[in-house]
């Protein structure tokens, strides 16, 4: 049976201002994936542990006593839509709701 | 059968450049040509460097007359994947949203070809973010299987294997997470080779799933793969996933043979769901490696019919983190006239993401979210641990595994794209490599009914290449496919 | 109105002051020009790969040893979703339920009681750029617009969290200051809080006396000195008392501390939006460090501020309260030691003159390695060349401008005349006419009278000591 997912509360989180179109299409879809993917709970017990990283390895570093060199500044901002005085600009930011 | 520069394996190239027999600069000139003659409707590449290819082939030429021992790699003409950040070249992902993205550095495995002298060519088209099987989901336009223009070359490295398949480029790069090389391969009728997570570095492959993604190689040949691998594998102090091997040279012992090496045959994956004409050439690959000396057994890896369902949590979780930066503040596009940073953010990302990635970014945000982190991504890592200890088991029996890499070939494009999960389905086989970091490659063996190309899948045991590199190579050289896409025999004719 | 208990826990922000960023090679340094300190990697760029600082690493594990805490066998970073501009890749590597030190307690003294406050963890992060919002008003609601400055983004960031065992503003106070101590000796930190690299936020509920469970919890947030931070739970923890006395109810929120108008202030209850969706980060592998790692770190740790203390008190005999104005900041403690070694004077009475002269009129950085200035003035003193008086003006003075003490005897004419006494009664015996004019109350006279010992003495009388001891012989008018 489709999972039902709460779009709106999904695509609040994940920054995506869907049309209504997309809503709507993306609600079914993904409904009809997450059923399939639910099958993992099928198999998966208690007493096996999880897997993050595919072929383990721990206590991987750098050092600290060979800084880099940083990008100049104009080369930080090259890429930024909009820019002032060495900054980026954003519009107002408004508290998350 | 007459044959162009663009058209041999980078090891005849290398060859022939220190024999005097051809020049960096004629053989990127014919890959130039080509790519002028069929990518119209290939449409493989994104961006051709043309200039600063010939500039380079120039320089190399200079060093080989010089009588320079360049590495084997030198002057080879190459095409990267549109994932991997070129540093002064656009890199795109095949989205809206880094139409406009030039790198200021280049990805390790550019940086270490470059360093040896290779050629850049351009970087090939894909699937947005690297999202998809069919080259379909990329913003812009599908690339065309050289084999049938009406058929999806695969994905989501779409435009390096139909590249290599075409001519258009010697050898090339992709990045596989879930199959994204070696279904392509398969369904291009070239080399796939995606070795052990962690061989070769990430860093500057713009990140899918991080904990998938592995760097692969698109080849004529199992000796070139061997090459390029060897040239950009090992320890890379800027991935702290790269594993703390040297380089080596993965092609020692490629011509020693089959004989003895002990291949488990996955069973499962010759059953319903999978096309006649794939099962057909599996089986006559099976035949023909027992030939060689194979001795083969069916294996069996109970959970990996739960993998696919594990990765399409795992793979769009990670995905839903690694795609939120691009918000319209650092780099990439931004909507317009945008009220409060979370309008310029949520706007933004509706325009310049496709409907794949969203649908990933959507799933992804789902499964981590508050009160089903554990249903689904804390499960589906408990079956990625089922998976790998299903590998480890299988190859406590056998040296390698066997099976199909896809389930079909090249299908028609268009086929698929309304249903999301029949188009999940073509990774069925490659995914579980993808979750236990494993190496496999996909080889072509032969043509199906409509005459598109399979591909067989190898499947080795971690870091161990070169066992898998060795069986591969004595299949391709008995098998001695010479086969060539219509649009390549019309180009040299 | 009812009797309340307070409830405090503090979550503390310290900014490591290693060479380099948390996960990139870019310098850690403060101040400059904006965006000049950043790379594709804490930019954010696609496609680069954070690789962890081992010295950023290690100085958190000193943290959690020296607090006495454990450090976790294994321990991972996670990342915590959500978008904000001041940070490259819209989620944070931050720890989440497998942190690198977890435990331990810190001794905190408040109106001369000692009480143990429990650790609850100690993790290891990066930290975020710093955002401008343009406005005229500086509040954020009105703001047209923000600018992003990505040098900060991803330095190294250690969170301390304390159990919620604090019970009042001055034990807040006084955890603090333990801490900042305790940083400080560690050299992990610059520990500034107005620099930013202390900061910390407070976690406040009141609860009926002598009921277990917990009230609402507030969380008080931009507070920026330790005095704002007792300021601010003050504040909260009377504001609390009075709406439950009121009988209003309580919401679990955030709110902001108003420095200039000494009250906290609602932002909008957050509890419900936030879901940060943790999961662990892929691109960086676990950390486990074996025994024998530890060990050494362990070893490597400094004396701590309350082994110093209690050293101070028991083997140099300073009182407590010295011992802890001493300790406070390390630097002070060492030059204090060292000065009684190049003294050879009594502990508790060079405190002394630390604690009342030194500290409170020379900063540190000019006192610092001068210990064989301070004790060449204490042996003046203790010499009878000059008064202890004198003595304060001399050490001050001589520290502050690094000239030496006996320069600045001289140059002042501070040397104490071993004789004066003789002296003044010969100039005494000498003037019986202003001597009578001073007795019957002729104040202007003194001036002359000191004139004269000036000039017996060819000027190395101190003046105003020569008026004392003329006060003294010739008795009240
Ligand atoms: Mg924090
Ligand atoms: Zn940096």
């Amino acid at each position: 049976m489709p999972v039902e997912i709460n779009v709106d509360h999904v695509a609040r989180l994940a920054r995506l201002a869907l049309t209504d179109e997309e809503r709507e299409r993306f609600r079914a879809q993904l409904g009809v994936i997450l059923d399939a993917a639910e099958r993992v709970r099928e198999v998966a017990a208690e007493d096996v542990p999880p897997t993050a990283q595919p072929v383990p390895q721990t206590n991987v570093f750098r050092g600290d006593d060979d800084p880099w060199e940083s990008l100049p500044q104009e080369e930080a901002l090259a890429g930024a839509p909009e820019a002032e005085d060495g900054r980026f600009k954003v519009p107002r930011i408004i508290e998350a709701e | 059968m007459s044959t162009e520069l663009c058209d041999l394996p980078g090891h005849e190239l290398a060859r022939m450049y220190r024999a005097g027999e051809a020049s960096v600069t004629e053989a990127v000139e014919s890959c130039l040509r080509r790519i002028e003659a069929v990518d119209g409707r290939v449409e493989a590449f994104l961006r051709v460097t043309a200039d600063e290819a010939r500039e380079r082939a120039r320089a190399i030429d200079e060093r080989f007359v010089a009588r320079e021992d360049l590495p084997a790699v030198a002057g080879i003409p190459l095409a990267l994947k549109d994932v991997l950040c070129s540093r002064g070249i656009a890199t795109t992902c095949g989205s809206r949203i880094l139409e406009t993205y030039v790198p200021p550095y280049d990805c390790t495995p550019w940086a270490r070809l470059g360093q040896a002298g290779s050629v850049l060519l351009g970087k090939t088209n894909c699937d947005e973010f690297a999202m998809g099987s069919s080259n379909e989901n990329s913003a812009f336009g599908p690339v065309h299987n050289p084999w049938k223009l009406d058929r999806v070359p695969g994905g989501s490295s779409g435009g390096s294997a139909a590249a290599v398949a075409a001519g258009e480029a010697v050898w090339a790069l992709g990045t596989d997470t879930g199959g994204s090389v070696r279904q392509p391969a398969a369904l291009c009728g070239v080399v796939g080779f995606k070795p052990t997570y962690g061989l070769i570095s990430r860093y500057g492959l713009i990140a899918f799933a991080s904990s998938l993604d592995t760097v692969g190689t698109f080849t004529r040949t199992v000796r070139d793969a061997a090459t390029i691998v060897s040239t950009i594998g090992g320890k890379d102090r800027l991935d702290a996933t790269s594993l703390p091997t040297e380089s080596r040279y993965l092609g020692a012992g490629l011509d020693d043979g089959v004989s003895g090496m002990r291949i488990g045959v996955i069973r499962d994956w010759l059953g319903e769901g999978v096309e006649p004409g794939v099962k057909a050439a599996i089986e006559q690959a099976i035949e023909r490696l027992a030939r060689l000396g194979v001795t083969f057994e069916d294996a069996a890896l109970p959970h990996a019919e739960y993998a696919l369902s594990a990765y399409y949590i795992i793979a769009p979780a990670e995905c839903s983190s690694n795609l939120a930066r691009y918000d319209g503040v650092r780099y990439g596009h931004r909507a317009r006239h945008a009220a409060d940073v979370i309008e310029l953010n949520s706007r933004t990302r509706d325009e310049g993401f496709g409907d794949e990635v969203k649908r990933r970014i959507m799933l992804g945000t789902y499964a981590l979210s508050a009160g089903y982190y554990e249903a689904y991504y804390g499960q589906a890592q408990k079956v990625r641990t089922l998976v790998i200890r299903d590998f480890e088991a299988a190859f406590e029996r056998f040296d390698l595994l066997l099976g199909p890499t896809s389930p079909t070939s090249a299908f028609r494009i268009g086929e698929k794209a309304e249903d999301p999960l029949a188009m999940y389905l073509s990774d069925i086989f490659t995914i579980p490599s993808n979750l236990a970091g494993n190496p496999s490659i996909s080889v072509p063996c032969g043509l199906d009914e409509d005459g598109l190309p399979v591909g067989l899948q190898l499947l080795g045991p971690h870091l161990d290449e070169s066992t898998l590199l060795r069986a591969a190579y004595a299949f391709e050289q008995d098998l001695g496919l010479s086969a060539r896409p219509p649009l390549v025999e019309e180009a040299v004719a | 109105m009812s009797e309340y208990e307070a409830v405090i826990g503090l979550e503390c922000h310290v900014e490591l002051s290693t060479a380099t960023k948390m996960f990139c090679g870019c310098r850690n340094e403060f101040g400059g020009e904006p965006n000049i300190r950043t790379c594709p990697v804490c930019l954010g760029h696609p496609g680069t790969l954070p690789v962890p600082n081992r010295e950023a690493v290690e100085r958190t594990m000193k943290i959690a040893l020296a607090l006495d805490g454990k450090v976790a066998p294994r321990s991972l970073f996670h990342r915590k979703n959500y978008f904000y501009p001041d940070m490259p890749k819209n989620y944070q590597i931050s720890q989440y339920d497998l942190p690198i030190g977890t435990g331990g307690h810190l001794d905190v003294e408040a109106d001369g009681q000692s009480r143990r406050i429990g650790m609850n963890r100690v993790h290891l992060e990066e930290d975020t750029g710093k955002t401008i919002h343009a406005s005229t008003t500086g509040r954020i609601a009105e703001a047209d617009y923000a600018l992003e400055d990505y040098n900060r983004a991803g330095l190294p960031l250690v969170e301390v969290v304390s159990e919620p065992e604090l019970r009042s503003p001055e034990e807040a106070r006084a955890y603090l200051q333990e801490l900042r101590a305790l940083l400080e000796a560690l050299g992990v930190s610059d520990v500034r809080m107005e620099e930013g690299s202390l900061r910390c936020d407070a976690n406040v509920s009141v609860r009926p006396a002598g009921r277990e469970e917990l009230g609402t919890k507030v969380e008080i947030k931009n507070m920026n000195s330790i005095r704002s931070v007792e300021r601010a739970v003050r504040f909260e923890i009377d504001r609390q008392r009075e709406a439950l006395d009121r009988g209003e109810p309580l919401v679990q929120e955030t709110r902001h501390w108003d420095e200039d108008r000494g009250v906290t202030t609602s932002l909008r209850s957050k509890e419900e939006a936030f879901d940060y969706r943790y999961f662990p980060e892929p691109d960086l592998p676990p950390l486990e460090p074996d025994e024998e790692w530890i060990a050494k770190l362990r070893a490597s740790l400094p004396e701590l501020p309350a082994a110093r203390r209690r050293r101070l008190v028991e083997s140099l005999e300073l009182s407590p309260e010295q011992a802890r104005i001493l300790t406070s900041e390390p630097g002070w403690a060492d030059l204090f030691e060292e000065a009684v070694e190049a003294s050879g004077q009594l502990g508790r009475s060079v405190a002394n003159w630390f604690t009342q002269t030194l500290m409170p009129q020379v900063p540190l950085e000019r006192a610092a390695g001068r210990a064989d200035t301070v004790a060449d003035v204490l042996r003046l003193v203790s010499d009878g060349e000059i008064s202890s008086t004198a003595g304060k003006e001399v050490l001050v003075e001589a520290i502050a401008s690094g000239r030496s003490p006996s320069d600045v005897v001289d140059e002042r004419g501070l040397r104490q005349i071993s004789d004066l006494g003789d002296v003044i009664d010969r100039v005494i015996a000498q003037n019986p006419g202003p001597v009578g004019q001073f007795r019957g109350g002729k104040e202007g006279v003194l001036g002359f009278l000191v004139g004269q010992v000036m000039k017996e003495t060819g000027g190395a009388a101190n003046p105003q000591e020569a008026q004392r001891v003329l006060r003294e012989r010739l008795g009240p008018g």
